[in-house]
């Protein structure tokens, strides 16, 4: 098991300060969930631990090496976040080559046909330009541009947003399969059901602290989810 | 996990495929730039050609070119980094081990290889409704096109990925790029029109300003390679 | 800010050798012959030639500071940056305005394309536009504008080259080289005036611009204070 530790994390921009004093650990094999209002900092907290931002304070450690600019550092973490991610004018096959080839990844044809099939986009017109896809389609196609080089971290950022429910159903049971994986995933997301589905750890963010943070064996129950969120997001809670 | 990380230059050359390739797909910003660019040296004839003589002297027809190219190029850096900012893919760019600089030179390759397509067009387009003779050096002047072009990208690509996310983007761009690439559009003008001039051609002249661009093009890559990464992709 | 620090000290003294010298350089300017040529009007190169020595200055000054805020995040340097541009415009409007005076009595025009001023206009060009894109630049603005500056500094000599082949019709020598030595004397003086000039302006401003971070840092710690954990 490696764990992902942020320890004091604290980022500023400019005059505002999205992120103070964050420090906690996450496992791999296990989903941690992320909840707070709107400007309570989990994008920024998503920022720093996918690399492309860099904590004004403190630091974050995958395993026992430090998180930063370092591209090799970058291929630890696969990311999907509300928007695609991906071009518009290209089909999936070309997309999931083009990232496929950036990291790196040999023999990139046959990869980007495994997990065409593994999303469930293995039927898709293999000359249908992405932008033609519906919403479901292109969370499935940007779910495997994010898993193309295995990243042992997956960072999901409301990834649900205006999905039709058998599409979130889908990704709820993908999250729960890269957990089984043995991935890290880290959710963040304003959906509290989901949230209970899933997680086996929970955050609470409040205007850039952090407000609750705890491991439960048995994850949370719906209820549980929606009275921590309401207490722990309280002013002065 | 993946294996060694493809070379710099392999890198680069994905990235720049790739935006030629987006460009293939729709073929619109190599138009709309063509039409621009044509439409910019028309409206300058309307505003320059008087009476019944259509031919304008070679240094007005070079600076009408350039102006062409300049403008041209500005609102096709523009559509290049909009089409990053749609769907966020410049994100899952920015998340890949690809180096920065090799992000940076990937964009300059494909933005100079679009405008110089434009150009290709527009020069000898130039030259029929100006009634000049552009074949006597045309490699030169092709070499000249091609310089100034490098210049202009390798500045361009940097504030074009800079301004992504801010709103007046399209306005800073032309206000933070004409000053910088002002020598650039100066050499090129003056040489080129040294080059058309048929009465009295001026080797010596536009061999100066050909090592003017080329300083320009060299000078402008390599701080663009150096600079790009903190100025384009910090948080 | 109490006074009686050293900075204050600095500033005081520099304040104070301005203004002694801004009483004092007229009647040194006054009493140096009057050019032959082109007659009195010559005189406002006193002020003309210093404050293009500033425009230049300020620009590699925030070229400079720019590097360090963008290699290794000095936000000092950002500030140095920010406070030397708008010295930079500030002083560069003298020239730009003081060139075209002496022209329309020199040249007998307003503007001539002359190589001197036309660098100096694209640089001040570029000093407005890394203030512009420090403005109005979105959430990269300040690392946008920094960007712009390294490019000015590099630009600076290729705008001079080219501007240079391109026309000169500047009367670069016949001002300096065939002068009498009370006018270099009083040029050098002027120069180093403004200079002095410059350095109290640039302390000013850096004052306002800490005083301003400071006070962002203590909104943030009050904040703290009153969300504690």
């Amino acid at each position: 098991m490696t764990t992902l530790r942020l320890d004091g994390v604290g980022k500023t921009f400019g005059r505002h300060r999205a992120l103070i004093d964050i420090s906690t650990t996450f496992s791999t094999g296990q989903v941690a969930v992320v909840l707070g209002p709107n400007g309570a900092g989990k994008s920024t907290l998503l920022g720093i631990l996918s690399t492309l931002m860099q904590p004004t304070t403190g630091a974050v450690l995958w395993g026992a090496e430090r998180m930063g600019r370092d591209s090799n550092m970058r291929t630890a973490v696969g990311y999907v976040g509300h928007e695609p991610g991906l071009y518009g004018d290209l089909t999936a096959r070309e997309n999931l080559s083009l990232f496929g080839s950036l990291y790196g990844i040999p023999d990139v044809g046959a990869r980007v046909g495994a997990m065409l099939t593994r999303v469930g986009l293995g039927d898709v017109r293999p000359d249908a330009a992405a932008r033609t896809f519906s919403r479901g389609m292109m969370q499935r196609l940007s779910l495997a541009r994010a898993l193309m080089h295995e990243p042992p971290i997956l960072l999901f950022d409301e990834p649900a947003a205006a999905l039709d429910p058998q599409g979130a159903d889908w990704l709820t049971g993908e999250i729960r399969q890269e957990r089984a994986a043995g991935r890290l995933v880290l959710l963040v997301t304003h959906d509290l059901d989901a949230a209970a589905s899933v997680a086996d750890q929970l955050l609470v963010l409040r205007r850039g602290r952090l407000t609750f943070d705890e491991t439960r064996a048995g994850g949370f129950a719906p209820e549980a989810v929606r009275s921590l969120y309401q207490e722990k997001t309280r002013a002065g809670g | 996990m993946p294996a060694a990380s493809p070379g710099w230059w392999a890198q680069a050359a994905q990235i720049a495929r790739k935006d030629l390739r987006l460009e293939w797909r729709s073929r619109e910003v190599l138009f709309t730039m063509t039409f621009l660019a044509t439409l910019v040296v028309l409206i300058f004839s309307f505003a320059f050609i008087a009476g019944d003589d259509s031919s304008l002297s070679p240094s007005v027809t070079a600076g009408i070119l350039w102006v062409a190219v300049l403008f041209s190029g500005t609102v096709g850096l523009s559509r290049t980094f909009d089409r990053e900012r749609e769907g966020e893919a410049i994100r899952s760019l920015l998340l890949s081990p690809v180096p920065r600089s090799a992000i940076y030179a990937g964009k300059v390759v494909a933005t100079t290889v679009l405008m110089f397509m434009v150009e290709l067009i527009v020069t000898p387009l130039a030259a029929v409704f100006f009634s000049t003779t552009i074949s006597t050096h045309a490699a030169w002047l092709a070499l000249l096109l091609l310089l100034g072009t490098i210049g202009f990208a390798a500045v361009g690509v940097v504030f074009s990925a800079g301004l992504l996310r801010s709103r007046s983007r399209d306005v800073l761009l032309s206000v933070m790029l004409f000053p910088i690439v002002a020598p650039v559009v100066m050499a090129g003008a003056r040489g080129t029109s040294l080059l058309l001039d048929p009465a009295t051609p001026d080797m010596g002249g536009a061999l100066l300003w050909t090592q003017v661009l080329a300083v320009a093009a060299v000078v402008f890559v390599t701080v663009g390679l150096w600079a790009f990464e903190p100025v384009a992709t910090g948080e | 800010m109490s006074a009686g620090r050293p900075s204050d000290f600095r500033l005081v003294a520099g304040a104070a050798v301005a203004a002694l010298g801004f009483l004092g350089i007229p009647f040194l300017i006054a009493a140096t012959p009057i050019e032959p040529v082109m007659g009195i009007v010559q005189k406002i190169f006193y002020f003309h030639v210093p404050c293009a020595y500033l425009l230049f200055l300020s620009t590699f000054v925030c070229a400079g500071a720019s590097i360090a805020y963008l290699f290794k995040g000095s936000e000092g340097g950002d500030r140095l940056a920010l406070c030397s541009a708008e010295l930079g415009v500030l002083f560069g409007l003298c020239v730009l305005v003081t060139g075209p005076l002496w022209a329309r009595v020199a040249w007998g025009v307003y503007w001539q394309w002359d190589a001197r001023l036309t660098s100096a206009l694209l640089l001040w060009l570029m000093l407005v536009g890394y203030l512009l894109a420090r403005r109005y630049g979105g959430p990269a603005a300040k690392r946008l504008a920094a960007g712009l500056a390294l490019f000015a500094a590099v630009d600076a000599p290729l705008v001079y080259v080219s501007v240079n082949v391109w026309r000169t019709i500047h009367p670069n020598t016949s001002v300096i080289t065939q002068s009498v030595p009370e006018m270099k004397l009083a040029v050098r003086l002027a120069a180093l005036l403004f200079l002095v000039l410059w350095g109290v302006l640039l302390a000013l401003r850096l004052r306002l611009e800490r005083a301003r971070a400071a006070l962002g840092e203590l909104e943030l710690a009050c904040e703290d204070a009153l969300e504690g954990p």
